[in-house]
């Protein structure tokens, strides 16, 4: 089966700066990959390219497609979702206003009200604060809001960047299970980038390691948790 | 007593105009953060329209919705085409932008219609003498409400105004939703154009129609979204009712008119030293 997405000698430029090194991954359709490093090594910079953010070179194709060259919105309109660094939540709005603007590119409006009812069973929190300004919610809750916000797309691919960011040990472990059980039911594929290894590669079935812009390692989530020597050296567990 | 309240509503019809410059203002610099200079000349170039129109033969609410039309496509027009190439220049480029366009304006409308100053008809009744409020100052300001109802229901209620609102407020997460920002600002250049077009025709039976009309108005206009905050366009409504009010009392009672512009400058000093957010200036809520 051709993969979901296949990205082959792919490099990132923040001006003339270079920040990816011509990386290549895959990711097979209603699977987890996870992108794992430490600060600095380009993980952002790798969603930030799939979503056409930053300016890149090398190939990107999803469903098939071509992705380079496009606008940000039209590779959202594809169906890749992206829950950026720091959650992007428009914080003056209100959180039913966030979810409304997930689907903004949607066509199916009659769905759209559907979904948010969804949304909301998953993340009854939400509920209770639907007409509160994003912006006063705790930061699990805007994690939460942004996870829902980016599925009110419908995507099929659902780029996640440090979903466990900030958060306390407890809500980190709730928006897993809850990021496992939408991956299982819907058959959302995902892109899950992480600086907790142990706990993405629970999560994800297939895993890369970036170190400064070029992948170190990849393979199986399980063979990664059971080489002990490289998860001593890489990922500091 | 019946003069002040006179005065009063006098300066709340003229509030409306400075209103709905701010907020033509205010539409503009949220998404931006650029003041458009040439905000009053494009009204006083719609207002021609409208009285190229009026001559033609057009009836007086045909060539107001025409107006109306012709600016806001016009507004888009000058933002994709002359805006969107200099989006992510510095400021000072596109300050240079608006200083081009306002004088391309000026001298567009006087080639055009040339520089002598002409009547330009109300809509309304004419004034009987007696009122306290003369028919055109409150028709001007019930069509100004109009406006703000209109656009209020549009940004509040319409997903499209909605992806405005975003847009503005994080263009990098309005993207990741799928919303074409840079569209989004070329409809609130549309918009901005329209509601200038629609003071400019409610100011020009007032001031008269030449090509200087909205040069004194433009900076009422930004004094009032200064006032109110120029960030917030109901605040910039209220600042414009303010200052028309205030312009008027002290014209009347304490500075006479030849002073009256000053206020204006006198006002946006202040504000810019005393209170920068304005009176009303958004306040976010973040938590990290
Ligand atoms: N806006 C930017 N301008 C210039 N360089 C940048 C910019 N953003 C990131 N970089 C550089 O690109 C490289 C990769 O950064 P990136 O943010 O992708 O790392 P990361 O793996 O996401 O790190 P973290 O775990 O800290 O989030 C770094 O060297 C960084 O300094
Ligand atoms: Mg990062």
């Amino acid at each position: 089966m051709a993969p979901l997405l296949e990205v082959r000698g792919l490099e990132a430029f923040y001006g003339t700066t270079q920040a990816l090194f011509g990386i290549d991954f895959e990711l097979q359709e209603g699977g987890i990959t996870a992108l794992l490093g430490a600060n600095g090594a380009g993980k952002t910079t790798t969603l930030r390219a799939l979503s056409q953010a930053v300016r890149t070179r090398g190939t990107i194709r999803f469903g098939g497609t071509a992705i380079e060259g496009r606008a940000t919105e039209d590779v959202v309109r594809m169906g890749v979702a992206h829950v950026p660094d720091g959650r992007g939540t428009f914080t003056a709005l209100s959180v039913e206003e966030n979810l409304r603007l997930g689907a903004y590119a949607r066509r199916d409006k009659a769905g759209t009200a559907a979904d948010m009812e969804r949304m909301y069973q998953r993340f009854p929190r939400l509920k209770e604060r639907r007409a509160q300004q994003a912006g006063t919610l705790s930061g699990g809750e805007q994690q939460m809001l942004a996870i829902s916000r980016a599925l009110m797309l419908k995507p099929r691919l659902l780029l996640l960047d440090e979903p466990s960011f900030g958060l306390a040990p407890l809500i980190v472990a709730e928006i897993f299970d809850i990021l496992g059980e939408i991956n299982r039911e819907d058959g959302v594929s995902m892109l899950l980038v992480e600086q907790n290894a142990a706990l993405a590669l629970e999560l994800a079935g297939h895993a890369y390691l970036l170190e400064t812009g070029r992948i170190a390692l990849s393979g199986p989530s399980e063979a990664i948790r059971r080489d002990e020597a490289v998860r001593k050296a890489y990922l500091g567990y | 007593m019946e003069a002040l309240i006179q005065q009063i509503f006098a300066g709340l019809a003229t509030g409306g105009i400075y209103a709905s410059v701010g907020l033509a203002l205010v539409m503009i610099y949220q998404s931006t953060h650029h003041i458009n200079f040439a905000q009053g000349e494009m009204a006083m170039f719609s207002t021609f329209i409208a009285w190229a129109l009026l001559q033609a033969g057009w009836p007086y609410w045909g060539a107001f919705l025409a107006t109306v039309a012709v600016s806001f496509a016009g507004g888009l027009a000058i933002q994709r085409i002359i805006l969107k190439p200099v989006e992510k220049a510095p400021v000072l480029t596109n300050v240079i932008v608006f200083i081009g366009l306002l004088v391309i304006f000026n001298s567009l409308a006087g080639w055009i219609f040339d520089h002598t100053i002409k009547p330009f008809p109300s809509p309304f009744p004419k004034s009987s003498g007696a009122q306290l409020i003369s028919p055109h100052d409150l028709g001007s300001i019930a069509v100004m409400l109009v406006v703000l109802v209109l656009l209020y229901a549009f940004l509040r209620f319409t997903s499209v105004g909605l992806a405005m609102r975003a847009a503005a407020q994080n263009p990098e997460s309005a993207r990741l939703v799928g919303i074409r920002v840079s569209w989004m600002l070329g409809l609130g250049w549309g918009l901005s154009a329209a509601i200038g077009a629609v003071a400019g025709m409610m100011v020009a039976p007032i001031v008269y129609l030449d090509p200087n009309m909205m040069g004194g108005i433009l900076l009422y206009g930004f004094a009032a979204a200064l006032l109110g905050g120029i960030d917030n366009p109901w605040g910039a409504v209220i600042g414009g009712f303010i200052v028309g009010v205030l312009e008027n009392l002290l014209g009347a009672y304490v500075i006479g008119t030849e002073l009256k512009l000053s206020v204006a400058l006198v006002l946006i000093v202040t504000i810019l030293t005393v209170r920068p957010n304005g009176l009303f200036g958004k306040t976010v809520v973040t938590r990290v």
